[in-house]
């Protein structure tokens, strides 16, 4: 600050100064130099910020709750409709169909018949069961093993078990509505309506969750909003000074957006341990309930795309709600 | 480096802050404005810098025209103004070095830059060891020095001061002065708005006296 060499520099700064020029009458001309104090500014905000919300443990914390809470519901359901959509693949993918042959069809014609059905192509195994082979199994399981063994004749008929390729009902109908008239067949039994509603429920289950995450979502966003709001209201002595001293609208709105950034973080991963957390405590008796019904089925987690996705999503929407703040807020904030 | 043409400043609701205000600060040249409260001597200053415009006729700062300047542009142009407020405008939750240092931390200068500025903008205010301290416990004449070395550790090439000893005993006023004088020396132009007559006596410089929003007379030493 001192000498004549700082005087002619500053009198060629006031000569060359226009609106352009930053201000900068020395050293700082290097755009490399000017972009990596940019970029340790940004470092430096982001941890401040973080410091900030770590220092006031009790406030961040509730904040971090409750858009947990907000992000968290709908993964949850998510992640649950996912299982019961993989469920549903293994049974809804593979719709088996029972033909009931007429009591005087052969053995040998039953098999050529079933050998028929298989070489079609819509249908992706059929398995011929004869009469006998059903009661045997029948006695095996139902526990009417003594009682049935004192009929004298097998009441039961020759099935063939069909998968067709296609889960779709509508393709399902068609395959019945033709085997229904064939000459070798007594009844056809598929449970249509059960897969139909599945399907439908399913599907409104899935634009339920979608909704629900929306209005979430949007939640979300007004929660940052008014944290924000809050935050920006705390510091406008700041702002305001920091606007005075030549403070661009960037560089004021940055610790907002990283405050923003770090609730929605924080946020997601309050959720992926509240998502967690649910399927420990679901895990156990749904796999309770898959024994039941001899099924090895195995909740599954969102996995690592999934709780990744949370994260991000939770870090963008922190931001998205802070930049709407900021935008509303901050031009308000001038200097007085 | 500081001119006004014709400058009048309406507020809304019909007051007349400035009425046809023309002067001429020239590049390096050190002069005092004064007047009774409610002269238009705020007002003034805050054309310079931007936080208000002028309802009719120009200013210019360092030969840009304030009016062509758009919002966007604001910052740039405040980053070539130094400003010492009366109530110091520090940051009470920052050390004393962060205060001095947000002007380069703002204008994005690198943290070894920016440290050195720093020290020598604070010895030269004379709180070289002061920098780790909080503005809180510092006394009203420290404080007011703290904002001059952030005013001054932009190294910009005018300063303006409103009501820089406001709150403090001759004593310190005349310190602060004889600080203000010293960068003078250095080429840096200086607007220092002040009610302090007695002071503005001592210091010899030209005097711009505010009444009722015109300029009465532009006395030279």
């Amino acid at each position: 600050m001192s000498g004549t060499r700082s005087h002619s520099v500053r009198n060629q700064s006031v000569k060359s100064q226009s609106v352009k020029n930053q201000g900068a009458t020395t050293s700082i001309t290097r755009r490399s130099d000017k972009l990596s104090a940019w970029a340790a500014h940004h470092r430096r905000v982001a941890l401040e910020t973080l410091h900030q919300l770590l220092a006031n443990p009790f406030s961040s914390t509730m904040t971090w709750l409750v858009i947990g809470v907000a992000l968290g519901l709908p993964a949850i359901l998510f992640v649950v409709l996912q299982n019961v959509a993989e469920i549903s693949g293994d049974w809804g993918g593979k719709p088996r169909m029972s033909l009931y042959l007429k009591s005087e069809v052969t053995l040998d014609l039953g098999r050529s018949f079933s050998a028929e059905i298989e070489r079609r192509v819509d249908i992706d195994r059929a398995v011929f069961i004869s009469s006998d082979d059903a009661l045997r199994e029948f006695q095996n399981r139902s526990g009417f093993g003594e009682v049935l063994s004192t009929l004298e004749r097998n009441p039961l008929p020759h099935v063939i078990e069909v998968i067709p390729l296609s889960p779709d009902p509508l393709d399902l109908s068609s395959l019945v509505s033709v085997w229904e008239e064939h000459e070798l067949v007594e009844r056809v039994s598929v449970d249509l309506k059960w897969l139909e509603r599945l399907f439908a429920l399913l599907v409104f289950a899935e634009r339920l969750v979608t909704a629900l995450a929306s209005v979430l979502a949007l939640g979300v966003m007004l929660v940052m909003g008014n944290t924000i709001r809050l935050a920006i209201e705390n510091r406008r002595q700041e702002i305001e000074v920091v606007k005075l001293v030549g403070g661009t609208d960037a560089f004021v709105r940055r610790p907002f957006l990283y405050l923003g950034f770090w609730y929605g973080l924080g946020g997601a991963i309050v959720a992926l341990l509240l998502l967690w957390l649910s399927l420990f405590l679901l895990s156990s008796p749904v796999e309770q309930l898959a024994q039941s019904y001899r099924n090895d089925f195995a909740l599954h987690g969102p996995g690592f795309l999934g709780a990744l996705l949370l994260l991000v999503t939770g870090a963008l929407l922190g931001t998205l709600g802070a930049i709407l703040a900021v935008s509303r807020h901050l031009a308000d904030i001038e200097p007085q | 480096m500081i001119r006004f043409d014709e400058v009048s400043k309406r507020y809304e609701g019909g007051s007349e802050a400035l009425s046809r205000v023309s002067f001429e600060l020239a590049d390096g040249e050190m002069a005092f404005l004064t007047g009774h409260s409610g002269a238009g001597k705020s007002t003034l200053m805050k054309l310079i810098i931007l936080m208000e415009r002028a309802s009719q006729g120009q200013v210019f700062v360092g030969g840009t025209n304030l009016n062509r300047v758009s919002s966007r542009q604001i910052p740039h142009v405040r980053r070539n103004i130094g400003v010492v407020f009366q109530n110091h405008q520090l940051l009470f939750d920052r050390s004393v070095y962060d205060n001095v240092a947000l002007p380069l931390t703002i204008a994005g200068y690198s943290p070894r830059e920016v440290g050195r500025r720093v020290r020598a903008a604070l010895s030269k205010v004379g709180l070289s060891d002061k920098e780790k301290k909080f503005p809180q416990s510092l006394s009203g004449g420290e404080q007011q020095r703290v904002g001059i070395a952030r005013a001054v550790v932009n190294k910009p090439p005018l300063l303006l001061a409103d009501e820089p000893t406001g709150n403090l005993d001759p004593e310190l006023s005349q310190e602060i002065m004889n600080l203000f004088s010293q960068f003078n020396q250095v080429g840096v132009s200086l607007l220092i708005a002040t009610h302090d007559l007695d002071l503005v006596k001592r210091m010899e410089k030209r005097e711009l006296i505010l009444r009722q929003g015109r300029l009465a007379s532009l006395e030279t030493s």
